[in-house]
Parts: C-alpha cells; sequence; structure tokens
C-alpha cells in the first residue's frame, strides 16, 4: 500500500544531523509531537520526522512490517488491519498525530502489554542516524537474531537520546478470532487477588483493568476458550470502547485535573495507599494515579513495592522519570557519550546529565 | 584465517604474569577454588564448539557472589582477562577461554532463590539449569518457555548470555522476552540491577542491551525469569511433502490463516532419515520434507486449530498428514526432531551445525543454494529448520580425519551464513557469534556499524577485559577477512562476494 504522502527524507534528515553536529546545536526529535507531555523540556532545533514515511515492505505471512519513523500510526494500523494482523503492544495514538518513530522512542505499551509483549518486544530491528552522523541498520526483519548487540531493542524508550530512529521492523500477529470484555463488580483489593489467582492459569486474559468500580477484563482467543472463559468468570458484557479510552486516556479518570502519574508496580502488589485517585491496568502491573502528592513519597512508596513512578503531567516535576541509582546512572552517561558524543539528540529529556 | 585469538588482527592483550596472579587470587580469595596445573585447566579448553580450544591461563569456580565481585575488581586491578562461562554447552565458542585471560566457571551458581507463584517469576542464580527452572515451578502449573535443546544442561546465564532460542519461539519469544530482571557485576566489580520486579525500569533499556552480549558487557550473578502458565493441551500434526517448496509454502499458509503454532519445524530427507534411523519415531522416510506443527492452548481452541491446520497443510500439498494419536505418539513424533543432531552425527565422523535466519519466504531459494553449495563442496548437508521463525540449522557432515575437510566445512558454512546475509537474513538466530562467526560479522556489519558495536562496549568496559575478541570483529580483522575472500575469488558463486 503506498499512501500519497510516503517519502524517503534520509538526506534531508542525515543533513540536519550533519548541521547539527558541525555547529554543536542540539536537536529535539519529534515526530507528532503527541508525547511532549512526556520527559524534561528540550531546548533545542526541531527535527521534525514526518516528512520521513511510508511503509517500505509488509509481508504478513512473514509477521514483519518495516516503515519509516514518521509514519503516523493511524496509516501502520490501518494497513495491518486489511490484513488480519496487529500490533500486539496496543500503542496510544493520540488523537492520530501519533508516528511509528515516537512510539519506539517513548516505548508506551497499551493494555495488552503483560500478556503480548511490550514495544521492545516487538522491534526486530531498526536504522538509525547516529551521533557520528552515520546511518545505519541493526537488527533485521527476522524473528531471531543475535548478531552483535541489540542495538534495536535498546532504542524502544530511549526518547531519540541515542540517535533519530528512521525505519524499524516490527513483529507483527494476527488478530485473535473472538474478543470479548467483560465488567465484574468487585472492590479493588479483590480485583488484585482474582487477576494474581487467574495469572497462574490458562485463561485467555488480554487485558485487565479496575476502575476504582469494578474490574475490567478482556478476554482473547479462539471461540471455545473465549466461551469457556465468559461462563467461568461471569460479569456483565463490556463495550470494547473502554481500552481504547483507556489507551488514548480518555476515560473519565484521566480528567481529573491533578497531575498523572504512571506506577509501574509488580503485577501482584496489592492495593497501594496514596494520596488521590487510582486506576489499575496491566492486570495489576501499571497503576494510573491522580493525585497532589510531593513526588518523594510517590516514588518512596513505589520503590518500597519493587517499583518506579513516572510524571506524565508536563512541568509538574523537574525529574519526571524515576532517578537512577548511582551506577546505573554512569553507565547511561557513559553509554550517552559514546554514542553521542556531542550531546545532540533530545539532551536532558530523560535525565539532565544523560 | 584461523578463529583462535590472533593479536596481530584482534588486537594486543595484556601480559598476564601467571605466577603474581595466582599468588595474588590465593592471597585475596583464599577459599575459593582455582585451578591452574595442566591436566586441570585441560577439562575448560573449550565449550559445545569443540573443534576450537585454548587452554585458560587459569580457571576460577567461586561459590559465592561476593568471590566473583573480589575477582573482578582485582582483575580490574591487574588488567586481566576474563571470560565467564556458564555449563559450557554454547555452539559458537562464546566461552572459549583465553591462554592470557582467566576463565570464570559461573556454574556452582545453582540455587533457585524465589518462586512466587503470584507473580509468577522465578529468581535463581545464573548457572541453574534451563529445564531446572521448569522442573522447580511445574508443582504450581507454570514453566519457563526458552526450551534451547540443550535444556537439559545449559545454564540460564549463559542463556542471558546468549539470548537463548529453542523450538518455541515464534509463540513465546527469546530468552529476552521472558526476564525481569538481571543482576550484574560490572567489569570494576560494581553491583548493577537491570530491570526490575515490575514490567519495566526507568533509563534506557540495559536489560534488553545485556540479553546476548556475550559476557562481552557484564558478569551476571542473578537472573529473574518470567514464567507462564502451561497450556492445557499441546498437539502435533506431521506433514509429508513431496518437495521441500511445497513444504516452504504450507509454513506461510499456516500463518496466512492466522494461527501461530507453538512450535513449527521442518527437516529434509537426509535429515528425515537419520532421525527415523536413530529414533524410530515414526517419519515416512520417503518424504522430501516434513512438518512439524505443535498447537497448543485450551483444549477448544486446540481442537479447533488442529481441524484448520490441517485443512490447510492438506491444501498445501501435503502428501500425508497425521496428528499425533496420543502423547506417547507426540512425544516421539517431538523426540526425531529434538534428537536431530545426534542422528545426524551417526551418518558421518563428525557435522557442523550452522545457525542462520532467513525470512521465510527465501526458503526455497536458500536450500537450492545450500545444495549447490554442498555438491561444489562435495560434503553432504542435513537440513533442520524452526520454519516458524526463520531460523535454518544447516547440520554440514564431514571427517576431521581426513586432511582439509574441517576447514573445508567451515568455509561451505561461512558460504552459507553469507547467503542468509544475502537473501536479508542473519548469520545467528540463537547460537550467537562466540568466536566462531567472528568472521561473518564482517559479512552482516560494515565498519560503521561495527564501531558503533565497540562503542557500546567501550561504555562498559573501555579497557576491553570482558571476553576479548568475541561477538564483534575489530576492523582489522575485517579488513584482513575481506582481502582474503577476493583473493579466494575463485571459490563458486561469485555474486556471494560483494559485501
Amino acid at each position: 500500500m503506498v499512501m500519497r504522502h510516503d517519502a524517503d527524507a534520509t538526506t534531508a534528515l542525515l543533513e540536519q544531523v550533519n548541521h547539527g553536529l558541525n555547529s554543536s546545536t542540539a536537536l529535539r526529535i519529534q515526530g507528532g509531537n503527541s508525547k511532549a507531555f512526556l520527559g524534561r523540556k528540550v531546548d533545542g532545533e526541531v527535527l521534525d520526522t514526518r516528512a520521513h514515511r511510508g511503509i517500505v515492505s509488509y509481508d504478513p505471512t512473514e509477521l514483519v512490517i518495516t516503515a519509516r519513523a514518521g509514519t503516523p500510526l493511524v496509516e501502520l494500523e490501518a494497513a495491518l488491519d486489511e490484513a488480519g494482523q496487529m500490533l500486539t503492544c496496543e500503542p496510544a495514538q493520540f488523537g492520530g498525530a501519533a508516528t511509528l518513530g515516537g512510539m519506539v522512542a517513548a516505548g508506551l505499551s497499551g493494555p495488552r502489554r503483560p500478556w503480548s509483549g511490550a514495544v521492545r518486544d516487538l522491534v526486530l530491528g531498526a536504522r538509525l542516524i547516529t551521533g557520528m552522523g552515520k546511518h545505519l541498520r541493526f537488527g533485521g526483519e527476522v524473528m531471531k537474531n543475535v548478531a552483535g548487540y541489540d542495538l534495536s531493542r535498546l532504542l524502544a524508550g530511549s526518547f531519540g537520546c541515542l540517535g533519530v530512529i528512521t525505519e524499524v521492523s516490527l513483529k507483527v500477529l494476527p488478530k485473535p478470532r473472538q474478543c470479548l470484555s467483560l465488567r465484574l463488580e468487585m472492590d479493588a483489593a479483590l480485583a488484585l487477588q482474582k487477576l494474581a489467582e487467574w495469572g497462574q492459569q490458562p485463561i485467555p486474559l488480554s487485558a485487565a483493568s479496575h476502575d476504582g468500580r469494578a474490574l475490567h477484563l478482556r478476554l482473547e482467543g479462539g471461540e471455545g476458550s473465549v466461551a469457556a472463559a465468559r461462563e467461568r468468570l461471569g460479569g456483565e458484557l463490556l463495550d470494547s470502547a473502554y481500552w481504547a479510552g483507556l489507551r488514548e486516556q480518555r476515560l473519565s479518570f484521566f480528567a481529573d485535573p491533578r497531575p498523572l502519574w504512571r506506577l509501574s508496580v509488580p503485577s501482584s502488589t496489592g492495593v497501594l495507599t496514596l494520596p488521590g485517585e487510582q486506576l489499575i491496568d496491566w492486570g495489576g502491573a501499571q497503576r494510573w494515579l491522580k493525585s497532589d502528592a510531593d513526588a518523594a513519597l510517590i516514588r518512596q512508596t513505589v520503590a518500597a513495592v519493587g517499583g518506579h513512578a513516572t510524571c506524565f503531567t508536563a512541568g509538574h516535576c523537574d525529574s519526571p522519570f524515576q532517578p537512577l541509582a548511582a551506577p546505573l546512572l554512569r553507565y547511561h552517561r557513559q553509554l550517552k557519550t559514546q554514542l553521542d558524543p556531542q550531546g545532540i539528540f533530545n539532551p536532558g529529556r530523560m535525565y539532565a546529565e544523560v | 584465517m584461523s578463529i583462535l585469538y590472533d593479536e596481530r588482527v584482534d588486537g594486543p592483550l595484556p601480559n598476564v604474569d601467571k605466577p603474581a596472579l595466582l599468588a595474588a587470587l590465593r592471597e585475596q580469595l583464599p577459599d575459593m577454588e582455582v585451578l591452574h596445573t595442566v591436566e586441570d585447566l585441560k577439562p575448560y579448553e573449550c565449550d559445545g564448539l569443540s573443534a576450537y580450544t585454548t587452554t585458560p591461563m587459569l580457571v576460577v569456580l567461586p561459590e559465592r557472589i561476593e568471590q566473583v565481585e573480589q575477582l573482578l575488581k582485582l582483575c580490574y586491578q591487574r588488567n586481566v582477562p576474563v571470560v565467564a562461562r556458564g555449563a559450557g554447552t554454547g555452539l559458537s565458542g562464546g566461552a572459549l577461554p583465553l591462554a592470557q585471560g582467566i576463565l570464570l566457571v559461573m556454574a556452582r551458581f545453582k540455587h533457585i532463590l524465589e518462586v512466587n507463584p503470584e507473580g509468577r517469576f522465578a529468581r535463581v542464580q545464573p548457572g541453574v539449569r534451563n529445564l531446572a527452572i521448569s522442573q522447580a515451578v511445574a508443582p504450581y502449573d507454570l514453566y519457563y518457555a526458552p526450551d534451547p535443546s540443550s535444556q537439559i544442561a545449559c545454564s540460564i546465564g549463559g542463556n542471558v548470555a546468549e539470548n537463548a532460542g529453542g523450538v518455541h519461539c515464534l509463540k513465546y519469544g527469546l530468552t529476552v522476552h521472558n526476564l525481569l530482571k538481571v543482576e550484574i557485576l560490572t567489569v570494576e566489580g560494581e553491583r548493577m540491577t537491570l530491570g526490575s520486579d515490575a514490567l519495566d525500569s526507568p533509563g534506557f533499556d540495559l536489560l534488553a542491551l545485556f540479553t546476548g552480549s556475550e559476557g562481552m558487557l557484564g558478569i551476571i550473578t542473578e537472573v529473574t525469569v518470567k514464567l507462564l502458565p502451561k497450556p492445557q493441551v499441546a498437539k502435533v500434526l506431521l506433514a509429508s511433502f513431496d518437495s521441500v517448496e511445497k513444504a516452504g509454502r504450507a509454513v506461510g499458509e499456516i500463518i496466512a490463516a492466522g494461527i501461530i503454532p507453538g512450535g513449527l519445524e521442518m527437516m529434509d530427507n537426509l535429515a528425515i532419515r537419520a532421525a527415523e534411523d536413530f529414533i524410530h519415531a515414526g517419519y515416512p522416510v520417503e518424504a522430501e520434507a516434513i512438518l512439524l506443527c505443535e498447537l497448543d492452548g485450551v483444549e477448544a481452541d486446540v481442537h479447533d486449530e488442529c481441524v484448520r491446520v490441517e485443512a490447510v497443510l492438506t491444501q498445501a500439498g501435503a502428501t500425508e498428514v497425521r496428528l499425533a494419536r496420543d502423547e506417547a505418539e507426540r512425544i516421539r513424533f517431538w523426540a526425531g526432531r529434538k534428537n536431530a543432531f545426534p542422528a545426524v552425527g551417526r551418518l558421518s565422523p563428525d557435522y557442523y551445525c550452522m545457525d542462520g535466519t532467513i525470512p521465510r519466504r527465501e526458503l526455497p531459494g536458500v536450500l537450492k543454494g545450500i545444495s549447490d553449495l554442498s555438491e561444489e563442496f562435495g560434503l553432504r548437508v542435513a537440513n533442520v529448520f524452526h520454519a516458524g521463525d526463520g531460523n535454518m540449522h544447516p547440520l554440514i557432515l564431514f571427517d576431521a580425519n581426513q586432511p582439509g575437510e574441517l576447514e573445508r566445512a567451515e568455509t561451505l558454512g561461512g558460504k552459507i551464513l553469507e547467503l542468509c546475509v544475502k537473501v536479508g537474513g542473519s548469520i545467528t538466530g540463537e547460537h550467537g557469534v562466540g568466536r566462531e562467526k567472528i568472521n561473518q560479522m564482517c559479512s552482516q556489519f560494515n565498519s560503521d556499524e561495527l564501531t558503533l558495536f565497540h562503542a557500546v562496549k567501550a561504555a562498559f568496559d573501555p579497557r576491553g577485559l570482558l571476553n576479548p575478541g568475541k561477538n564483534i570483529p575489530t576492523l582489522h580483522r575485517c579488513a584482513e577477512f575481506g582481502s582474503m575472500h577476493v583473493h579466494h575469488g575463485k571459490l563458486p558463486f561469485p555474486e556471494l562476494e560483494r559485501f
């Protein structure tokens, strides 16, 4: 499928990076800029990837799609949909602006993540403009590839700090034959307990969220397994639009004016006591928090159970990502220095020192 | 061009004074076992790639992580190279020792530290065997998914270092997809945690970077793996084909039908005959190719999918499709495949196992290329293939006692890997680069890409003390290798020489 706007803008992107390198100008890499709220503010010249767009290759029987970084996710997912396939990480499209490059750079995964893997789990290969001004290729279009270091997966969630992602190959999967959503009235504590129990059983869950009032489940699989689980779990049928609302942060929970925090915790963690409202996602492994509480209190509470907290409200917190332990931060800096010696790619977006 | 460490092309190694090092170890780590005599060192001279041997300067066998920590500090201080090794089952020479370095054996760290069924994870020491994890969590109806064929013996630390695969990767992923957290020691002996007990962790995804890094970036001291509920049922279909092309197309058709099998394996006629002769699995010895398709999950779905897959296979031209009647037959069908390597080994004094990956659609062309190369080099090649994920294991049959045959087998192997790269694949799907494929890395990556790999290494180990010479070739080696390529331009398939 060739779209009207498909274009290879490699030359222009390389030129801008090389100009940045020659003039020591920091670059603020952006696609649809739909995740500008996330991370620290970057001062620099905008490098817009959106002119570099289009699907480069897609063969459904290979279960691999390769596309340029500026390709809108909406377009990519439409092509997959046509072939009965999907991105299992269920990324947010944020009003249709989100691009493939942004999805990989931010590494944000949707409700299916605990069962089908994160963005990084789907990455098979990537092309990257480096801090040496080279356009290089790592990984590839095959499912298994252990030649060299796994740089393409490292790019997932690196927020553009290690280079400009120009092209990505992803593993895709067929859509399930059957999909059904349920709503079960119960409190959060019981929901978490049930989820821990069901997690040890072969139930075809593909999403589980508690919105403060009820547990919402999505079942995906063959006709037989979905029907059997439906019978066993009970509850009432739920409109599947709930999951898009959750993924896109459009549920009424997200309208609360207080700062939004993402708490990533071990899935079997019980109810977390923190000021504000919470919404449970990822079967317990991701908790959304709307709270005025101090960052320190939130981070302490979450770290105590083995997790970490990210502030999703722009400008609320100088270090939106959980600070790193000293040796880990040192190796982050060393990696940044090696791959981006002049520090021109999104400097400070994740951490002031990186 | 030998794959053994060659300082002229692989870079100079520090000069290590063995008696002084031994004395320092005895003084600072008096309760750690150190091997230093020729006869004690001999058993450690190779890993699973036994054609290549190097006697290490010293072998250390720590039993406590504190000893490893202190050892690394000592080695860093004295500038001593360290090669880490688990169970030593690796097939690419990733744990091949250095004559001027210490071999750090992690095999004694055998404790399963925690099994958490509610959290579906197990925390284990690096020397725990892959299969031992699944056995330990079986009472909870859970298991650890990656199952390399060496799973009885291979250790989880090595699995992480190599990003080990297995026969169920298409559906359940590689090692990297089944990890939550690793504890590592840096080259300086600092402790660091990568990943977390949650599904992600702040900062760069160093867990992904370290997985498959072949002991070049740090030493793994603890691994937390994800556990999955055991599938309720697993069924296996065995389909016979009168051509490998048809079998290859059938694989694409199964996936086009929206089905992701738990396992999908292909064997060619030579492999079928070898396996049948050895295991009596009930394979059709007249078939040009067979497909083994395992469907697992909830009973109702599996039954349904068996019907669908059978129809697809028949449509794709299978001459026969058999569903394993019972568990015993299912196990027998798998036994033939899982023993394909030793079975092929019975056909020939020696065999050399390759590990290339290709886009599946390229299979017929690549098999044809392999068959042409096999004829050209006068060596038989049997093919077993993780068909679902495009991972080929051509087995080259040779006799090391015949002068020149090993070299011929290696050259043939190198050609096969270059063919994989040419069609958009990779020189290694799951065995790793190690020392074995160090030259072929020059075919898959250009000098700028290799330079970036070296930059990554420099971020974690600037002095190059961890597993020197593995995984990433020096540009010097590639230049030498490249000039050899031109020199041997008389070899067939000149089109393979264009990189």
